[in-house]
């Protein structure tokens, strides 16, 4: 039995919490504030939705095949509604929605160990011993949690993965990960919100004190992660997380109910939901993709029908409902594999040549950037990087790239680490 | 310069009789290896125009060092006798105390809680490993102190099934470590053990030369060319379910199909093959021969092989025995537990592109823990009596710039707050509410590994890489508000925790007191007196009911999840 507090019982309740939370201080203060750019935005919430790939998903397989070549592979390609833009003949519905998303083929990294990849992907620097930073989901929700300012439901939610962590912007903006049946585990308080609210004051004394006591960062966290507990515990929002309450021809758009339909298709149906509902940033993420042995069959069989099912649904969901427009999607894994075929019939890690994907938002759409050489192994022409699809995707939702993190050494940050807009994604 | 303070550590350690002369005020308790950290701490302070914070309390320092040796915080009974005790010598004697008999069973469910994550991960779904079996190893390895450079050595080496189930005869619960990590000819096997042993990351060179650090690509190979004749064999019982991994070795005829000079390929990325054969790091050569030794192999024409029959994975456990990164990796790996941060990050990665924050301390000590036979139990003894363990985590104007979480090396001036591990969170509740005091074997764990399974996220790689939900996020928050494990320690039920609080008779003072005490290790200050004596009165007359509510806000506070 859920006890849901009546909304006199929620406002007395948070305000006991509100008294720790505002002793902690910011972990970092920003400069150029998000304010300034306000006018440029409107008046719609922006929200990034991101479609990650854990494994390193062979990009020459889907997005940029090469037919005849030695590295090509058994794929055929076939064209889409984008015009001139062929892809995998593995993934017939997403060729459809081609007009609505690009294709950067000319990816160049240097990252090929998976959890290296992954943090560089996700945050557009290399791991430093010495400095965390923030990911994607966090730098976003940092950025655009002010639009919707009766959000109750945390601003970055990862669902099936925990994504990359805050880094220096602080515990209070760490992914909410929840599996994709929009469970979330112990939401269930089980005694009387007025008892509920008489203990959180209780606690709200001991976590002053030893604030007070000044011993870091990690105590002041702790309150800021209780307050947006509190809050997402009495909030109405969570029923964004109940995919399964949707009518049965949405379900079905998305491949849900399927045989072997999979956890992807209702995280991407989920993250809709939680986009409408106010959400800056979701992370959707599908594993799967090391594929050292036998790729051909296991993208063929299992992977691109399972992800071209669930990822065209959603593109096709988010603009039927105008919500694409404000809705930036990133296709993307740590890195691509080896063009080269090994003993294995498998593909290796390869970072030097491959493919991201992005749509919606403020983005071009339906076109192709770069390009690699006829075997794969080479980008011909300029390069990109993690940071520069990063910094395209900040300006795909308005969210200037003059903003810099101040962390509390004065040490500046710029955001996306200075990465280049990728000019072609933008009409 | 390196050798001038290589002297002064061997004048340091010579100048202190065998037998440690105790006297009061001694800040080093008459251990040279703990006056060797604190000097040298010390003058990294001086250094760095650092003032230490003062010494943490007593129940501080009491619940501290019970967290991070036996994995949970102290009972009731053992902080009052700590805080009784005005022995100068207290701290030595309840370290004494914690790795001696007395504990043994918990401090070695501790140690195998942290050292199956370092060598299986938490991957609780993986049919190639058992966590049973390798827990059975670990528990056994810690219950008797195996020294460290034995202890690797058996699990570089293990051969044997990984199970302990019926009808299995050569049960060897350290062939866990390795039995999932067998795959593309050990790719896994060799990266983790130059990772944990080493402290040397391979990984990033196997398909290319490192761009940033000095790993070359043949490095990867021809350390992996000492697991090729291991195998990890599946043994199926009759209705095919795996019954057992079986790690064997057997004679590696080569990928050239010469068992006399087995050699493998690899691929450079221009597509060129190169050949490989067993080199350890630092160059050493080994035998180039697939042959295992064996009976029957000692005849003239065996003998007069150029490369003699070998144990590839043996020569290899020698090889990392005899490295100086072998105990170097362990002390960094130890002083990260106790200390918060290592002398590099990540612990893991000794490597020239990752300079430690305390060269010589950190060489200091890896040489004294070879020169006492990789005892971990007194490498633990020399960290957690060290000055820098017994500061207190409050930061002062004098030392608040020394935060590792800036990105500074960390200077140890004060203690760094850290989250319990959750499996610190189970033991402490469960010690807190005086339940179930027998919980060192493998039921217990089974229940713990269940409950430790909500946290879990897989990444999804053939690494099977994974990472922990308990890291202070808002699902580690909602645990504890609601989660079962919570509800029963603040349960009211007869006989239960609160039951016999509430029942004890005496002042609602003293019960809050105890409350206080079994979580935090202290009394509670006038203001939360205060706040506790409200929930007292919004109660009306159920006692129970307001110390359960005081009890639920003491359990989810800061202070009780943050090891401080």
């Amino acid at each position: 039995m859920f006890h849901m507090p009546t909304d006199m019982t929620r406002r007395h309740f948070m305000s006991h919490l509100a008294g720790a939370a505002a002793l902690a201080a910011p972990a970092t203060a920003f400069t150029n504030s998000i304010l300034a750019n306000a006018s440029d935005m409107k008046k719609r919430h922006k929200s990034a939705i991101l479609l990650w790939m854990g494994g390193g998903p062979s990009t020459m397989d889907i997005w940029d095949l090469k037919p005849g070549s030695a590295t090509g592979g058994p794929f055929k390609q076939i064209s889409t509604s984008a015009d001139g833009v062929a892809i995998c003949e593995h993934m017939p519905l997403m060729a459809k929605q081609m007009h609505h998303m690009s294709i950067v083929r000319s990816m160049s990294t240097r990252e090929a160990d998976h959890m290296r990849g992954r943090y560089y992907m996700h945050t557009g620097y290399v791991p430093n011993p010495n400095v965390e930073h923030p990911s994607y989901g966090a730098v976003i929700a940092h950025e655009l949690a002010d639009q919707v300012p009766d959000l109750e439901i945390p601003p970055f939610v990862s669902v099936g993965s925990g994504s990359v962590g805050p880094g220096f912007l602080g515990m209070s903006w760490a992914p909410f990960v929840v599996d994709s049946n929009g469970n979330v585990r112990n939401l269930d308080m089980g005694i009387d919100p007025a008892r509920m609210s008489q203990r959180l004051e209780m606690l709200a004394t001991i976590e002053r004190k030893f604030i007070g006591e000044k011993r870091g960062g990690v105590a002041d966290d702790h309150s800021k992660v209780l307050e947006k507990t509190v809050q997402l515990m009495t909030s109405k929002q969570m029923e964004a997380f109940k995919v399964m309450n949707e009518p049965k021809e949405v379900l079905e758009r998305y491949g849900i109910g399927e045989r072997g339909a999979s956890g992807f298709a209702r995280g991407c149906l989920m993250a809709r939901r939680l986009v409408e509902a106010g959400v800056p940033f979701v992370e959707v993420d599908l594993g799967g993709w090391d594929n050292h042995d036998g790729i051909f069959p296991t993208l063929a069989d299992r992977k691109l029908p399972e992800l071209d099912r669930a990822m065209s649904g959603l593109v096709s969901d988010l603009a039927d409902r105008g919500l694409l427009d404000d809705t930036a999607i990133i296709w993307m894994g740590e890195f691509s594999r080896t063009p080269n075929i090994n003993g294995n019939g498998g593909r290796d890690h390869w970072a030097r040549s491959w493919s991201v994907v992005v749509g919606g938002g403020g983005f071009k759409r339906g076109v192709v950037v770069g390009e690699t050489s006829s075997d794969g192994k080479e980008v011909v022409g300029e390069p990109y990087t993690s940071q520069d699809v990063m910094a395209s995707v900040l300006k795909s939702l308005g969210i200037s790239l003059e903003t810099t993190f101040t962390a509390k050494n004065g040490r500046p940050m710029k955001i996306a680490n200075s990465g280049k807009v990728i000019k072609e994604l933008f009409a | 310069m390196v050798w001038a303070w290589r002297v002064a550590i061997v004048m340091l350690f010579a100048t202190v009789a065998a037998k440690p002369a105790w006297s009061a005020g001694d800040e080093s308790f008459g251990i040279p290896q703990v006056k060797f950290i604190n000097e040298l701490v010390s003058a990294s302070w001086a250094d760095a125009d650092l003032e230490p914070s003062p010494a943490a309390t007593d129940g501080e320092w009491c619940r501290r060092v019970h967290l991070d040796v036996i994995g949970r915080i102290p009972t009731m009974d053992e902080l009052q006798a700590f805080l009784a005790d005005s022995s100068p010598t207290k701290k030595a004697d309840l370290v004494a105390r914690l790795l001696g008999d007395d504990f043994v069973d918990e401090y070695a469910r501790n140690w195998t809680d942290v050292w199956t994550t370092v060598l299986i991960g938490r991957d609780i779904e993986n049919e190639m490993v058992s966590r049973r079996g390798m827990r059975e190893w670990l528990r056994r390895a810690f219950s008797k102190n195996m020294p460290y450079d034995r202890f690797m050595e058996e699990l570089v080496t293990a051969t044997g099934s990984n199970t302990n189930k019926e009808g299995i005869d050569n049960f060897n619960g350290a062939t866990n470590f390795l039995s999932g990590k067998m795959e593309e000819g050990g790719v896994q096997a060799t990266a983790k053990t130059a990772q944990i042993f080493l402290g040397v990351q391979v990984q990033c060179t196997q398909c290319h030369n490192h761009p940033f650090n000095k790993g070359k690509q043949n490095q990867f190979w021809e350390m992996n060319a000492f697991f090729r004749q291991a195998d990890a064999l599946r043994r199926f019982e009759q209705t095919m379910d795996i019954q057992s991994i079986e790690l064997v070795d057997q004679d590696f005829p080569g990928e050239g199909r010469d068992p006399k000079e087995a050699e493998i390929y690899y691929e450079l990325r221009n597509g060129l093959k190169k050949v490989a054969f067993p080199v350890f790091l630092d160059g050493t050569e080994i035998s180039k021969s697939g042959y295992l030794p064996a009976e029957g192999r000692d005849g003239p024409e065996w003998k007069q092989l150029v490369n003699p029959p070998v144990n590839r994975r043996k020569e290899l456990a020698q090889l990392v025995k005899a490295s100086p990164l072998l105990p170097k990796a362990i002390v960094n790996r130890m002083w990260a537990h106790f200390l918060g941060y290592g002398f590099t990050k990540p612990v893991d990665d000794l490597g020239e592109h990752n300079p430690p924050s305390h060269p010589e301390l950190f060489d200091g000590l890896a040489e004294q823990f070879r020169e006492q036979s990789f005892d971990l139990k007194e490498l633990i003894r020399w960290v957690v009596l060290s000055k820098p363990y017994g500061l207190s985590s409050r930061v002062s104007a004098k030392n608040a710039k020394d935060d590792p979480t800036l990105g500074e090396k960390p200077k140890f001036s004060h203690f760094y707050l850290r989250q319990m591990r959750a499996e610190d969170l189970y033991e402490s509740l469960l010690t807190a509410t005086e339940a179930d005091q027998s919980r060192a074997g493998e039921a217990a764990a089974k229940k713990k590994d269940d409950w430790l399974g909500q946290f879990i996220i897989a990444f999804g790689t053939d690494e099977g890489d994974d990472s922990t939900t308990f890291n202070g996020s808002i699902a580690q928050v909602l645990m504890m508000f609601n989660g079962d494990l919570v509800k029963v320690a603040t349960s009211t039920g007869k006989g239960g925790f609160l039951d016999r609080v509430a029942a004890s008779g005496g002042k609602n003072s003293a019960k809050i007191d105890a409350l206080y005490l079994a979580a935090l290790a202290r009394k509670p200050s006038p203001k939360e007196v205060a706040a506790a004596n409200k929930l007292m009165l919004e109660r009306k007359g159920d006692a129970i009911g307001a110390l359960q509510d005081i009890w639920w806000a003491v359990l989810n506070s800061n202070e009780f999840i943050i090891n401080h």
